[in-house]
């Protein structure tokens, strides 16, 4: 029977793989997500067999309360709130790891498995509590700023050390479980202080980060409790987690250690001045220019997620295209609130996958582009990033929007973006300002087209 | 025989390579439904918790491992089904 049930594991893991894998192309990846089920229904199914289980009462109550809360939160979510779900569900993966290394702990382990029961608990607790802090940033039940006091370090490098210590002397004496405790309780706290620091823009980097923990954590629960499948799922969690941080980073230039300790968005002021003058415009004399455009590209960002403004958005552009333009959207990776989320939200207003551009693909068709209409994005079109070499995202690439040949900035008012960094853009003499609603603005040109 | 520990790491090896060379080729635009793919995939821990939820000893062990199935089952299911819904939109030109 064990030899069935390893046997099954191997088979549950080759269709992760394979799921993953056509997860590859918008075309096959609904297949793959499914693929990746049975899998994981595989897997589940085979560690009910386990000859050790004498009762199945508990099992099925943690299946049933679960998967309701699962599955209801899966049906509910709006596609806004995607990255604080996806925050949630990291918490919940961390600390099912931290009660699963928690749990493994049997009289007379080996160093090696104490070790490895320490690392689930010490990941998961910080995966756990770091995820409701993000969670709370996300949807803003907490400030969203970052959080910064003096002696910071100190205390952090306090707590590292608590932690070091209480590990080892759990591996000295396991039967204490006074050492036990204190390491879940300092990595839970810990938890809370490194995601504190970070803020504002840097979100999508920490959402990223703490999925990737997550995957390490089921990983290191994985050799507590000596199962391949937890290991071989967790890490492929893990590499996931890491190259969509890394992508987030490059896409903001900064390092890591950079976005984790410096505490950038906590407010800093800096004094650019910008020449030249701002020229709002009226939806109908928008609508002239529009009309006689052959080449459109929408630039989103989260500020239209806001507005709900990804429905008319995509009228207007059906309407460009019956007109005979072509109409593409840019995406710069850390537009919205964690990798991909422009993505997700026009395809939920029915934009086609293909018209989605990546940066690097719109940028060098920009020259080309007679309108560009950037829609409640902000830093990702910040020509400041290639011209002003004092501005704090200097280097970091966007989405070249002042290369078109007009630009419009759809804006509620003249207030900087979600880093608080002060946009030459909107000066540019081919730049002109659309004060107001971005869904109602983009409303009226519709109306105007129709 | 090789004792688990090699064994078991070199497991963790392997799939780290494998993951790196799978998720590289996933595109931009997918990049939000592989994050919640991995959050259910994450979910894995519910077949450790299986087993220590079921020991029927009603000890401290027995009442975690329960309570870990209830949060990876969130994950597992929360994930499969968001993901899904989230696939579902994404369509090609002219569909």
């Amino acid at each position: 029977m064990d030899n069935f049930i390893q046997f099954s594991y191997v088979v549950a893991a080759a269709l992760f793989i394979f799921g993953l894998k056509q997860l590859g192309s918008p075309a096959t990846a609904r297949r793959g997500n499914m693929v990746s089920a049975v899998g994981m229904l595989i897997a589940v199914v085979a560690a009910l067999l386990d000859q050790g289980i004498v009762e199945y009462q508990w099992i099925a109550v943690g299946f049933v309360v679960g998967a309701l809360i699962g599955g209801a939160a899966a049906r509910m979510v709006e596609m806004t709130a995607m990255p604080e779900m996806v925050a949630l569900f990291n918490g919940f993966g961390g600390m099912a790891s931290l009660l699963v290394g928690w749990a493994a702990l049997v009289p007379g382990s080996s160093t090696f498995t104490l070790v490895t029961i320490i690392l689930s608990i010490l990941i998961g607790g910080v995966t756990f509590t770091g995820s409701l802090i993000a969670y709370g940033k996300l949807s803003e039940k907490l400030a969203s700023g970052a959080v910064l006091f003096s002696g910071q370090q100190v205390v952090n490098s306090l707590i590292v050390l608590g932690i070091v210590a209480s590990a080892v002397m759990f591996c000295v004496e396991p039967a204490n479980h006074l050492w036990l405790y204190l390491v879940v309780a300092l990595s839970l706290v810990f938890g809370i202080m490194v995601v504190i620091p970070i803020g504002g823009a840097d979100m999508p980097v920490v959402i990223s980060l703490l999925n990737s923990y997550s995957g390490l954590a089921a990983c290191a629960a994985g050799f507590a409790v000596n199962n391949n499948i937890l290991i071989v799922a967790g890490s492929l969690v893990g590499a996931s987690g890491i190259i969509l941080t890394q992508i987030m980073c490059k896409a903001m230039n900064r390092s890591l250690s950079n976005v984790l300790f410096s505490g950038f968005g906590s407010g800093k002021t800096e004094a650019t001045v910008v020449e030249g003058e701002i020229k709002p415009i009226t939806a109908e004399d928008a609508f002239y220019i529009l009309e006689a455009a052959t080449n459109v590209a929408f630039i989103p960002g989260y500020g239209m997620a806001v507005a709900q403004a990804q429905h008319v958005v995509k009228e207007l552009a059906e309407l460009l295209e019956q007109n005979g333009a072509e109409v593409n959207f840019g995406i710069h990776p850390v537009a919205g609130r964690m990798p991909g989320h422009m993505n997700v939200l026009l395809a939920e207003a029915d934009v086609p996958y293909d018209q989605l551009l990546e940066m690097d693909d719109i940028n060098p068709r920009m020259e080309n582009v007679d309108v560009a209409i950037v829609i409640g994005a902000n830093d990702v079109v910040n020509p400041a990033a290639r011209e002003v070499e004092s501005s704090p995202i200097y280097g970091m690439p966007v989405i070249n929007v002042d290369k078109a040949r007009t630009v419009f900035v759809l804006k509620r008012s003249m207030a900087s973006g979600f880093a608080g960094i002060e946009n030459p853009l909107f000066y540019k003499d081919n730049t002109r300002m659309l004060f107001g609603d971005a869904k109602e603005s983009i409303g009226l040109l519709v109306r105007e087209f129709s | 025989m090789i004792p688990a520990e090699i064994f078991l790491t070199f497991i963790l090896m392997l799939s780290i390579f494998l993951g790196f060379e799978l998720i590289n080729k996933v595109p931009a635009t997918l990049h939000t439904p592989l994050m919640s793919g991995a959050n259910a995939i994450s979910g894995i821990t519910v077949v450790g918790a299986i087993s220590l939820a079921g020991t029927g000893a009603h000890d401290i062990a027995n009442w975690l491992g329960a309570a870990a199935v209830a949060l990876a089952t969130i994950n597992v299911v929360g994930g499969y089904m968001v993901t899904d819904r989230m696939l579902a939109m994404f369509k090609k030109k002219g569909k």
